[in-house]
Formats: C-alpha cells, sequence, structure tokens
C-alpha cells in the first residue's frame, strides 16, 4: 500500500470535483464556490452490454 | 511537403486499365450514378473506350479494374477519379518517408468529381494532363517542395478549415508558388492560365489537403495496438474507416446523406448519398473538428452561429485523443484542434464524426448542388472496436 | 381515460431528475398518472405495473426517455407533454447557459477541469465501477456513492486505489467531508479538530450533527463504504483514512464508525489506531458490544456516546454514558404518552431514511423490548409485533426516490402505520443537510398530524418520537425543522438513541421507563 500519512496535505488545498450522476451534488457544490464539473454521462455503448464490456477491457489493457 | 506533379501512371505505379475512385472498395453494380457515371467519363479520357455503352462493357468484364485511391496511396474528393494520364500532387511525408498523392482540383460547376460526362470535362481534364500537371511539377521541383503543413497552419488562422473552405489556403499556394512558376514557365500565357485557374477555383487547395492529410495519417496504420481511426472515406455507397494497429482493413457501413444548405433550384430531395475522400481532412483534425476556426462557413453547412461552430469542435473534442499541436483555433485562445479520433470514445458516447462536405447531386452531371454536414455512421466504429478486441484476444 | 406517450432517444437524465420530472407533470390539470423513466427493462415493467406500458413506451432501449400520461381527456394529455417538453428543455438550456457544453466523459471533464482530485460518483452501480476504475487511474480520489457495486469490483477498486495512494470511498458512501468540503449527503459542521472514519453515511452525520451541537468542529471526515471492514475486503480505505489522519495536524482526535468488523480485521483497526497515538473514539453498532476504555481507545455502544465521549476527551473531562440529557423533561412526557396510550397492544413502528439510524435504533430497542419482538427488515431475528423499518433499502426504492429526497414513500408508510390499531409510537429520523429534501419535516408534519387526529378519533392516543439530524447552520435550519416537528404534535430528541429509548418508554413494560428514568412514570 502507498503512504498515506500526506494526503490530507495534498487533499488540504483545494478540492476540484467531477460529479458523474447526481446533478444536484454539483449544484450544492457550485453553490459553495467549490470548483465542479457535472458529466453530461450516459451508458456507454448507447446501453450496450457486450460493447460496453469490451470498451473496459480494452482500457483495462492500454493502463491508461 | 508538397514536392511534384507528375502523371498518376509514375507516381501511383497503377496497373493500366486501373480506375480509381473514392472510399471503400465499391462494385460496380452497388456504385450510386455520379459514380458510374464519372468511371464512364474517365474511361473515356484515357481513351479506352469511345463511348459510354464501350466503356461500361469494359467495367463489367473486368477489363478495366476498379479500386480505391486509398489503395494506391491517393485521396480523392467526390468521385475520386484517378487514371493513368491524370496528373497528381505528390506529397512527402519527410519524417516518415512515407507519400500521398492527389489529383488537381478540377474547379466548381460541371466536373468529373461530381460524376459530370460531357466533352467540356474530357477537355478540362486533357489540359490539365497536358499543360497545367507539367507547369505546377517544374515549378514545385524548383521551389524545393512547399511545406503544406505550415500552409494549413496559417491557413486555420485566416478562416479556412480546409474541408468545405480553402479560398485562404488556395490564395497562399498561388503566392508561395508564383516566384517558381513565373521562373520556370515557357511562356507567360501558359502561367496566365494556370492563375486564372487556380483564381477561379476557392476549393484550389482541397485536394492538396487531402493528400497532406492523408500523408499524415497513413503511418499510424502500422502502429500495432492503437485505436485511432487513419481513414474515413466513403464512395456515394459505403462509409469505411481504418483503423491504426489494424492495418488497411476496411470498416464498413452504408453512408448517410449530408444535411445542409441548397443552392436554387435544388432542395434535400436531390442530394446524392455521402461521398469522397475528403473525410480524411476530419481525420487529422481539419474540416469540421476545426470549425471554430471557420465562422464564415458555419452558415453555409447549415449550423448556426459561432456557438454552434465552437459546440462542434467542442463535441469532437469528446472522441479525439488530443489537441493538435500546429493546427491552432485562435477563438479558442490558441488551443489545438481535436485530433486523433478514438474508436473506443465513439462507441462508448455515441458521438459520431461530422464532416464537412459538399452536396452532389443524385442525378449524373448536376453537380454540387449545395453543402452541409454529414455524420460517419456509428457501425463502422463498432465493427472496428468489434475487432480490436479481437485481435488482443479480448473477445 | 387518455395515454400518451413520448419517447426521446438517445436522451439519458439521471433518476432523481427524472422523478421530479414525473411530479411536476402528475400536478398538471386532469393528469391522473404518470410516468418519466429510462426504457430499461426493469422501468418497462414498473411502467407495466402502473398500467402505462404503452407501445412506444415497450419499443424503448435502455437510453431512451420514456413519459408516458395518463389525462382525463386528450387535450389534457396534450398539454401535459408540451410540459414535459418544455421542462426538459429548460433543463438543457440551464446547465448550458454558460455557452459551453457539458463534458460528456470523465476523460474530457478531466482535461477540462485542470487539477482536478476527486471523482463524485453516483452512477447506477452496474456502471459504477468502471467510472471509479477510470477516474482512479487518471489519479483522481473517488467518492463512490453508489450502492449495487459487486463485492469483487470493490476489492479491486480499493486494490487500485491502495496502489496509488487514493482514496476510494464506498461503495455506498453518502456521506463525506474533506478539506472543508461536504460532499454528497453532508451537514453543515464547523472546521474543527476532530477527524472521523465511518462506513456509513447517516451514522457519520449524527456524530457530526452533535459533535457541531457541542461547539466541535471536523477537520476531515471519509467514508469507506459499509464493506470495507468486512473479511474479504479488510479495511484497506479505514487503514488509509486512519493513517492520514494521524498525520494530519489539524486533527486531534479520531473517531471511527462502523459495525463489529471480524476479529482479524478489528485487531488490524486496533493496532492502526494505537500507533497513532492520537486519542480516538470507536463506536461500533451491533448486538455484543462492549463499552469500555483501553489506552487511547475509548469504545463506546451508539452514534450518540461517540460524539458524547469525543467532547469529554477533548475537554479532559470524564464521561458517562446516560439514558437522556433531560431526564425531568423525557420523564414527564414519557408519562403522559403512556396515559394516552391506553391498555392495549403498544407496537412501536419505527420508519427510517437513514439506514444506520434504523439499525442503532433497533439495537436500542431489542433489549428494552425484547429481542425476539423487534422485526421489520434489517436482518433482525424478531417477529414483531414491534417493526424497525429502513425504507431506504433496495426493497423499498426500487424505482422511488430515496426517503431522504423525497417523503412520499415516508408518508405512505405513515399512513399505513397509523392505520394499525396497535401502533402506539411513530419512530422517526429526519436528516437535514446538502443534499437532502428542502424541507423534511414540513413534507411529512400532515401526515403525522393525521395520524394522531386518526387515533385520537379511534379513541387512542399515538406517540410520534422523532430526532433530527442536523445543525444550526444547515440549509433547512434544525431549530425550524424541529419547531415544525413539534407543531405536529411530534417529541423531538437531540439524537436517535434518544428517540429510540423514548420509544421503548411509552410502548415497552413499565419497567422500560423506571429503569431508563430513575423511577419512571
Amino acid at each position: 500500500m502507498a503512504d498515506y500519512r500526506d494526503l490530507f496535505r495534498h487533499l488540504g488545498g483545494e478540492l476540484r470535483v467531477i460529479n458523474l450522476g447526481l446533478e444536484s451534488f454539483a449544484e450544492t457544490l457550485e453553490g459553495l464556490g467549490v470548483p465542479v464539473l457535472h458529466v453530461q454521462w450516459t451508458p456507454p455503448a448507447e446501453g450496450d452490454p457486450g460493447r460496453a464490456r469490451l470498451l473496459s477491457l480494452l482500457e483495462d489493457e492500454d493502463g491508461a | 511537403m508538397l514536392v511534384d506533379c507528375v502523371p498518376a501512371r509514375e507516381a501511383l505505379g497503377l496497373a493500366e486499365r486501373t480506375v480509381l475512385h473514392s472510399g471503400p472498395p465499391l462494385a460496380w453494380e452497388r456504385a450510386c450514378p455520379p459514380v458510374q457515371t464519372a468511371i464512364l467519363c474517365a474511361i473515356r479520357y484515357e481513351g479506352w473506350a469511345v463511348d459510354d455503352a464501350g466503356a461500361q462493357r469494359l467495367v463489367e468484364s473486368g477489363a478495366v479494374k476498379l479500386a480505391p485511391c486509398h489503395h494506391s496511396g491517393a485521396a480523392g474528393p467526390m468521385t475520386g477519379m484517378v487514371t493513368a494520364s491524370m496528373p497528381v500532387f505528390v506529397l512527402e511525408n519527410r519524417p516518415r518517408g512515407n507519400r500521398a498523392f492527389a489529383t488537381i482540383n478540377e474547379g466548381l460547376g460541371k466536373v468529373l468529381r461530381f460524376g459530370a460526362n460531357d466533352e467540356s470535362v474530357v477537355t478540362r481534364l486533357r489540359w490539365l494532363a497536358a499543360e497545367t500537371g507539367p507547369l505546377l511539377g517544374a515549378a514545385l521541383r524548383a521551389a524545393g517542395g512547399l511545406d503544406l503543413r505550415a500552409l494549413m497552419a496559417q491557413a486555420l488562422r485566416m478562416g479556412d478549415e480546409m474541408h468545405q473552405r480553402n479560398v485562404a489556403a488556395s490564395s497562399l499556394f498561388a503566392r508561395a508558388l508564383m516566384p517558381h512558376l513565373a521562373r520556370t514557365a515557357p511562356d507567360t500565357g501558359a502561367v496566365a492560365r494556370l492563375a486564372e485557374f487556380i483564381g477561379g477555383n476557392d476549393q484550389f487547395f482541397l485536394n492538396l489537403a487531402m493528400a497532406a492529410a492523408k500523408a499524415s495519417a497513413d503511418p499510424c496504420l502500422d502502429v500495432a495496438g492503437a485505436t485511432m481511426v487513419a481513414t474515413m472515406a466513403r464512395n456515394g455507397t459505403d462509409f469505411g474507416i481504418r483503423v491504426a494497429g489494424l492495418g488497411p482493413r476496411w470498416f464498413t457501413a452504408p453512408v448517410n446523406t449530408p444535411q445542409g444548405l441548397y443552392f436554387p433550384p435544388y432542395g434535400a430531395a436531390d442530394a446524392n448519398p455521402d461521398m469522397g475522400d475528403s473525410a480524411i481532412v476530419e481525420t487529422v483534425g481539419l474540416g469540421a473538428f476545426a470549425m471554430a476556426a471557420a465562422p464564415a462557413v458555419v452558415g453555409f453547412v447549415g449550423a448556426g452561429g459561432l456557438r454552434d461552430a465552437l459546440r462542434i469542435t467542442e463535441e469532437m473534442g469528446e472522441i479525439t485523443l488530443g489537441e493538435h499541436p500546429h493546427f491552432r483555433i485562435p477563438t479558442l485562445d490558441d488551443r489545438g484542434t481535436p485530433v486523433g479520433i478514438d474508436v473506443r470514445k465513439v462507441v462508448e458516447t455515441g458521438i459520431t464524426p461530422l464532416i464537412n462536405t459538399g452536396i452532389a447531386g443524385r442525378k449524373p452531371g448536376t453537380g454540387q448542388i449545395g453543402a452541409g454536414v454529414v455524420r460517419a455512421p456509428l457501425a463502422c466504429f463498432e465493427q472496428a472496436l468489434d475487432a480490436l478486441a479481437h485481435a488482443r484476444g479480448l473477445a | 381515460m387518455i395515454t400518451r406517450t413520448t419517447l426521446k432517444r438517445s436522451f439519458y437524465q439521471d433518476s432523481v431528475a427524472l422523478m421530479g420530472l414525473a411530479r411536476e407533470l402528475r400536478t398538471g390539470a386532469g393528469v391522473r398518472e404518470t410516468a418519466a423513466l429510462m426504457g430499461t427493462p426493469a422501468n418497462q415493467a414498473l411502467m407495466a405495473d402502473a398500467g402505462l406500458l404503452t407501445e412506444e413506451a415497450r419499443a424503448a432501449g435502455p437510453n431512451d426517455l420514456v413519459i408516458v400520461v395518463q389525462t382525463d381527456s386528450a387535450a389534457e394529455a396534450e398539454a401535459a407533454l408540451a410540459r414535459a417538453e418544455s421542462l426538459l428543455t429548460a433543463r438543457r438550456a440551464r446547465v448550458e447557459a454558460s455557452g459551453r457544453r457539458l463534458p460528456r466523459t470523465l476523460d474530457s471533464a478531466v482535461r477540462r477541469l485542470e487539477g482536478a482530485n476527486l471523482a463524485l460518483i453516483s452512477l447506477p452501480g452496474v456502471f459504477a465501477a468502471a467510472e471509479a476504475r477510470k477516474a482512479l487511474r487518471r489519479g483522481l480520489h473517488v467518492m463512490l456513492f453508489s450502492d449495487n457495486v459487486a463485492l469483487e469490483d470493490e476489492i479491486a477498486l480499493k486494490r487500485l486505489a491502495a496502489e496509488r495512494g487514493l482514496l476510494l470511498m464506498g461503495p455506498d458512501c453518502g456521506t463525506a467531508y474533506l478539506g472543508g468540503v461536504p460532499l454528497g449527503f453532508a451537514n453543515v459542521v464547523p472546521r474543527g479538530r476532530i477527524g472521523l472514519v465511518a462506513a456509513s453515511g447517516t451514522g457519520l452525520q449524527q456524530v457530526m450533527t452533535l459533535l457541531a451541537a457541542a461547539g466541535e468542529g471536523v477537520s476531515q471526515a471519509v467514508g469507506v463504504g459499509g464493506r470495507d471492514m468486512s473479511e474479504r475486503v479488510g479495511a484497506p480505505m479505514t487503514l488509509a483514512a486512519l493513517e492520514a489522519l494521524g498525520a494530519d495536524p489539524a486533527t486531534e482526535l479520531i473517531v471511527v464508525v462502523g459495525k463489529p468488523p471480524a476479529p482479524a480485521v478489528r485487531a488490524k483497526v486496533e493496532a492502526r489506531l494505537h500507533a497513532l497515538g492520537k486519542p480516538a473514539v470507536v463506536a461500533m453498532l451491533g448486538r455484543e458490544v462492549t463499552a469500555g476504555r483501553s489506552g487511547p481507545l475509548t469504545t463506546v455502544a451508539t452514534l450518540e456516546d461517540a460524539a458524547a465521549a469525543t467532547v469529554a476527551r477533548r475537554r479532559g473531562r470524564a464521561w458517562e454514558p446516560r439514558a437522556f440529557s433531560d431526564a425531568a423533561a423525557a420523564r414527564q412526557r414519557v408519562k403522559e404518552f403512556r396515559a394516552a396510550r391506553g391498555t392495549g397492544a403498544a407496537v412501536v413502528r419505527g420508519l427510517f431514511a437513514g439506514g444506520t439510524l434504523a439499525y442503532e435504533a433497533l439495537l436500542i430497542l431489542e433489549p428494552l423490548l425484547g429481542v425476539d419482538s423487534v422485526g421489520g427488515n434489517l436482518g433482525g431475528h424478531g417477529g414483531g409485533p414491534h417493526r424497525v423499518l429502513d425504507l431506504g433499502a433496495d426493497e423499498y426504492t426500487v424505482g422511488r426516490a430515496h426517503p431522504m429526497l423525497d417523503a412520499a414513500l415516508r408518508v405512505e408508510e405513515i399512513q399505513r402505520a397509523a392505520k394499525e390499531p396497535d401502533t402506539a409510537v411513530l419512530l422517526l429520523d429526519v436528516v437535514l443537510g446538502h443534499g437532502a429534501a428542502v424541507d423534511p419535516a414540513g413534507d411529512i408534519a400532515p401526515a403525522l398530524e393525521a395520524a394522531r387526529r386518526h387515533a385520537q378519533a379511534h379513541g387512542r392516543g399515538l406517540a410520534v418520537v422523532a430526532s433530527v439530524v442536523g445543525t444550526t447552520a444547515d440549509p433547512q435550519g434544525l431549530a425550524a425543522q424541529t419547531a415544525r416537528l413539534e407543531a405536529a404534535g411530534a417529541w423531538v430528541l437531540p439524537s436517535n438513541a434518544q428517540a429510540a429509548r423514548a420509544a421503548a418508554c411509552i410502548a415497552g413494560e413499565p419497567r422500560v421507563a423506571e429503569a431508563l428514568l430513575d423511577g419512571g412514570a
């Protein structure tokens, strides 16, 4: 396991959030002045489970 | 680098009696009327048949072969006709050593690339081969080649996107070539005719942009394991893509029909399905992908306003791997154009590449009836994704 | 009756937005019923059950938005659908007011938001793990609010996070507080010296709000998800968070909230706590918890005690758990309620929005009312008659908004419980804070009043006992929410634990009240 001792020093600066899912969470953060970007997310491969699985396998392969 | 202009037979090593066309492989029976008509005209131009009926017999019997431009290192706009005696520009990708080729753009109106098939077309083609090609070749050789990437980067900053709008690029090209032309041309008459030809054709640079794009994209086909689109091309029937890492294999699906604005008296019902190798321009981050750099084009292609142009460039950013290091958009704080279409992102988001395109008339010989946008079909990318997974042993 | 459908292809909207839309449409003239759902098979089954599965709805795909309206007339149907259209457009217009499109993927969002360091993921469970993996790969911490994430995925994600020194908070992590920023469902609390690690969202909320009431603030609060301390997962995020809090100069005392872990895991966690050299309070909600003190560690059995013990430690005071903060007032109210109760069977019906709050209530009620006599959906062994229900559990929330967001389900259950002649006590939690409903107390107050009137009309008393998990700084306002409940006749106690005890005092044998109130009713 990596060293977590500096975790809050790094995070202590400024939280900058990417929100996927309920838009209300992003709205709350915006209201608090927290930098947040809401993603207009849709199911991968338009919901096709076979292709979605391939996409995730191809992503894994890359280690990117 | 644009280094020369020579007959296709020489540059492409074309087998005799071959007609190259745009897009993925296409059988005669499946070709749309403008493509068929263009093929017949090209055969007559080469003198392999004296009339259309004879030309058709040659194709149907296989005596004249059809093949994609891309298979011979070329890219052709619209019907994309290339035959042995047509002069082609030669582009060299210096660092990689590969070359790409494109014919000289014939001009606007009744031309071979829109499936026109009368004597004026043949006459013009003969003039291009006899006078224009050699003139350009001599000037380019004397110039030691022209750096087209720098020229295109500059044109992008002048409102061109290199697909629908090439007027700045065409002008920069003419300016760059002029001294060399003046020194190498046999007489001023020839120079004048060429100058008038280029000056009267705002789309002159399109073929050069396509060849340049192809020259930079082709080396990707050898990069194993990559998921980037290296070719997008249409032949009026099928839309085909080729993907880095999967080599020369085509993934095809039926083309869509472009939507946009039409010159009177034409309308949507007159439109031919999508055709041309010019989507290679979008493949390298220009054309529709650089729409934000060409607000003047936005209305012409039917979209609405600068905000929409920006939105389109941003949308293409969702499916690309990065930003182009050389092609930058002033209206976006000099950010690079979105480049490197990732097959995975297309399938993941369902966002398909948008292509700026001219719209040809369905009836052969009508010529261009308008301009607009068209989307690449999702099915091509889905097939490519399946193949990528299979190639990695994942499926 | 007319039924009309609108189908919007490839038009994904999140479930909360759609429920809001459906609720809006229902208020339209002549509208009897509506559905606004993505065309997944599960939703199509729901529509079929509601008699709303039209031909078009059946043909929809999982990525298509289906809006069905059932009205008295065709004109009203058209109006309703038109209204749906404009509501959807208004939504899109609002999000794009800046002129820029919102990013469509995590990838393009990361490119756009420079320095992004946290992904807050509340997508449907089946998609959430893949997005969490992407986020971790890009070096982001993750708060995984989504539930229904497979255990195997959780283990793999946490392994990946641990390799990179990142937090993966969750799955099913509803609350966190990092760098002073409340995340998910979180209350407005002052910044301070107490760091928390919690396996439960509402559990964390209860402790933080009680600390805030006592004037103590929070340095950081990390949610680890309900399964982190299980044997299979092995507490990686708990241990990571503890390490981080141990080294955080702003944290002077650590609180851990969860359920009793497997012995091997417990040993690891306690060893880590001992090694950190900071005082710690550990609240493990379970049946066999032994409270006590061992070196720097204080173990307690309730969320309220966690806060109390923490405050005491901070102030260098001794501390003892006690049943009620105001025993005298409690004694008086219990006496009144018992008198009004009548002599027949007296059943407690707990209707909870917070799962951990429900569980804490169950743990308190069992020994007081009899272990076998408290049933519900929390996996206890009791068969009733008393019932404690976690209304946020899966079986209640399929196709419905979570009770933290929408009171409709709770109102139904209140009405149902009120009709049962043996119901003597309704026991409730009301949770405030960011993300929660705008007026949770106001949403249930009418139903509570109606329930009490109904009982009165049938000659019996109905006691409504509640706690409000919130702070004065919360958007809803602790005082205002408390007042609203009291105006509806509820007895509002300072904590969930006290509310559970109060319920037991009212409904249980006399000896219960005697034991808890020193002499009792």
